[in-house]
């Protein structure tokens, strides 16, 4: 019983930075200007489907191409001789010193219409291609920052994996297939969960990587809650409903996928 | 009989330079149970893994039914393992897991129900079906592991010390059924371990390896009473190995006394090893004898007991259903044909 107190200070962070700032959203999504309950924010939420949408879209095609990046690349690392794998995973997190809005920045002059690759194209007798202010782009930042959390959770995964369980699967008659989909997919299922988690959560509520690459016409959810509270839409409780709709979607989402999960390894 | 598996100076050697095979041949005959023998780190695995595809010899050839099947991936292999450590799926239940080989080579449901559910039967773990393999003990593991490589009635089994955790009485138990089942189903089995006695209960031939070295092949019989060199003689029960010469034939020099013997053929002099067996050494009265020595220990062994007795030159060990109480000085006697001269090793 003694032990609990060790958890004291955790419970009190969690109370004043989780807990109430959680539930005065929940205050301000249903109260107007004039402090009254009402359900209009949320209702009002319903006019921006469209940007739910395309979030959601967008982090999902980002998720989806991260996890068929990391998988193979964590899989040989995982197997490589345990010294090298240090390295390579610190090439791996490399890009994670560099400063996140710099890393993005950095994506803007490479895509832009007079940016390298387009300068590089014309050299070629191709182009200018329109790369900046699309949804590809968009894409493309999100993968690129959140690329390492994919790997990181399936590599710490993978490295579990006993390479004499592979060598019974080839000798019980699997080919490289047949190995991959019976034994490995499945022994590093929670690492699959938990990258899905770790890179859509994040994509989902961007709105840098959206503003800078994405121009005006590819605003997320992020964007749209930043407005309500900094920008000239301010609109505190609509934010708050955004913010709340937002939190209802990822936890729904997320609820789906632990049931692809193992028992003993539910994420939320 | 046909061969089913030829090794052909199979040599590896790891990315650090050591030699860990030299130069191996042996010959497998199809349905018979071969049993390599040796210490702990002697390359026993590494020759199964050879066989079973999962190591490439940096030198040799492997032969299976008469092709050449070097580079040839496990999967492709009639081969089934047990391995040393059961690499069980921990994903998979019982059942699962002995089922796996079988599912993969897509079989009818119902056949795959009967022949797990013999398995099952088989390795008493009946009931055991739905258990996570993670909440058996070590020796449940390891019958699990034998079940899903037998269940794909392999020509070839390779078994790396596949009843190291189980308690004697169990052993014991899964040694005849392995050896009934190697008979019945008419397979080829290739067994590790490193217990002699086990070697010798369930071998139609043993391979004594050591360092990388194959030392002797032959039948349990064989290898007991003719042990080619001092190493084998040792490893296959505790012996005296002493010193001699061979002044003649048939007379043995050792402990600086002269010896009948039986044995012939070697130089004038040449320097040899004698080993003697402990149950052969007979306890008579010391002013009989030409060897004596004081008892230096006595230890119970159920039917026998096991004596040290200090004779100078030499400790010996003695195995005597009598008993000498420590101290007491004795004469050691045995017979010629006890006597077992053999060549130097080179090393
Ligand atoms: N991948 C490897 N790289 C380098 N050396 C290795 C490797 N695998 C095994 N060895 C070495 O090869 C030698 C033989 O190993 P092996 O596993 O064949 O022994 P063993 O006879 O099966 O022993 P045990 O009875 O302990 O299982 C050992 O000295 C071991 O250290
Ligand atoms: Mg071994």
């Amino acid at each position: 019983m003694k032990t609990k107190w060790v958890s004291a200070p955790y419970l009190v962070w969690m109370t004043v930075f989780i807990a109430v700032p959680l539930l005065m959203i929940a205050v301000f999504a249903f109260t107007s200007n004039d402090g009254g309950f009402t359900i209009k924010n949320i209702q009002d939420v319903g006019q921006y489907a469209n940007i739910f949408f395309r979030s959601i879209w967008l982090s999902v095609i980002a998720t989806a191409i991260c996890l068929v990046m990391a998988y193979p690349v964590s899989f040989i690392l995982s197997r490589m001789e345990k010294h090298r794998q240090a390295t390579m995973l610190m090439i791996v997190m490399l890009p994670m010193w560099m400063n996140f809005l710099l890393r993005t920045y950095a994506w803007m002059t490479l895509l832009g219409n007079n940016g390298v690759i387009n300068h590089l194209l014309g050299l070629i007798g191709i182009g200018p291609l329109k790369l900046i202010n699309t949804s590809g782009a968009v894409v493309l930042g999100m993968v690129y920052n959140y690329l390492p959390f994919m790997i990181l959770p399936l590599y710490s995964v993978m490295v579990k994996i006993d390479k004499s369980v592979i060598e019974a699967a080839s000798d019980l008659g699997c080919g490289s297939f047949a190995t991959l989909f019976r034994v490995i997919v499945p022994l590093s299922l929670p690492g699959i969960t938990s990258g899905i988690t770790m890179v859509f959560v994040p994509a989902i509520s961007t709105f840098i990587i959206s503003r800078m690459l994405g121009g005006g016409s590819n605003l997320l959810i992020g964007d749209l809650i930043e407005m309500q509270f900094l920008g000239n839409a301010y609109n505190p409780h609509l934010g708050a409903a955004i913010s709340l709709v937002l939190m209802v979607i990822i936890l729904v989402i997320m609820t789906v996928m632990n049931q692809f999960s193992p028992d003993d390894q539910v994420l939320i | 009989m046909e061969n089913i598996i030829n090794l052909k100076d199979i040599e590896v050697v790891f990315e650090d330079g050591e030699r860990i095979l030299k130069k191996i041949n042996l010959d497998i005959k199809d349905k018979e149970f071969v049993t390599f023998l040796g210490p702990s780190g002697c390359g026993k695995t590494t020759t199964l893994r050879i066989i079973g595809g999962f190591l490439e010899p940096t030198s040799g050839d492997v032969f299976f039914e008469g092709k050449r099947i070097n580079g040839l991936p496990p999967y492709k292999r009639n081969v089934n393992t047990v391995f040393q450590r059961y690499a069980l799926f921990p994903h998979l239940n019982v059942y699962e897991n002995i089922a796996f080989g079988l599912k993969v080579k897509k079989l009818p449901d119902k056949e795959i129900v009967r022949r797990v559910g013999e398995m099952l039967e088989l390795v008493n773990l009946k009931g055991f079906e739905k258990r996570s393999v993670s909440r058996l003990s070590g020796g449940q593991q390891q019958r699990v592991a034998i079940a899903r490589a037998l269940v794909n009635h392999p020509k070839v089994l390779l078994l790396d010390e596949p009843l190291g955790a189980l308690d004697l009485k169990l052993r014991k138990e899964m040694q005849v059924e392995l050896r009934k089942i190697q008979q019945a189903l008419e397979l080829t089995f290739i067994y590790v371990t490193h217990d002699q006695e086990e070697a010798l209960t369930m071998s139609d031939t043993v391979v004594v390896m050591n360092n990388g070295n194959i030392q002797q092949i032959g039948s349990p019989t064989d290898i007991y009473n003719e042990p080619v060199n001092a190493f084998v003689a040792d490893f296959i029960g505790e012996s005296n190995i002493i010193n001699g010469i061979m002044p003649e034939d048939c007379v043995a020099e050792f402990s600086g006394h002269r010896f009948e013997c039986v044995d012939k053929g070697f130089a004038k002099n040449e320097r040899v090893d004698v080993v003697i067996r402990p149950e052969d050494i007979k306890i008579i009265p010391p002013e009989k004898a030409k060897l004596t020595g004081i008892v230096e220990s006595v230890v119970f062994k159920g039917v026998h007991y096991e004596m040290t007795v200090d004779g100078m030159e030499h400790k010996w060990i003695i195995h005597s259903t009598l008993h000498e109480p420590v101290g007491t000085m004795i004469g050691m006697d045995i017979a010629p044909f006890d006597i077992h001269i053999m060549k130097k090793s080179e090393e």
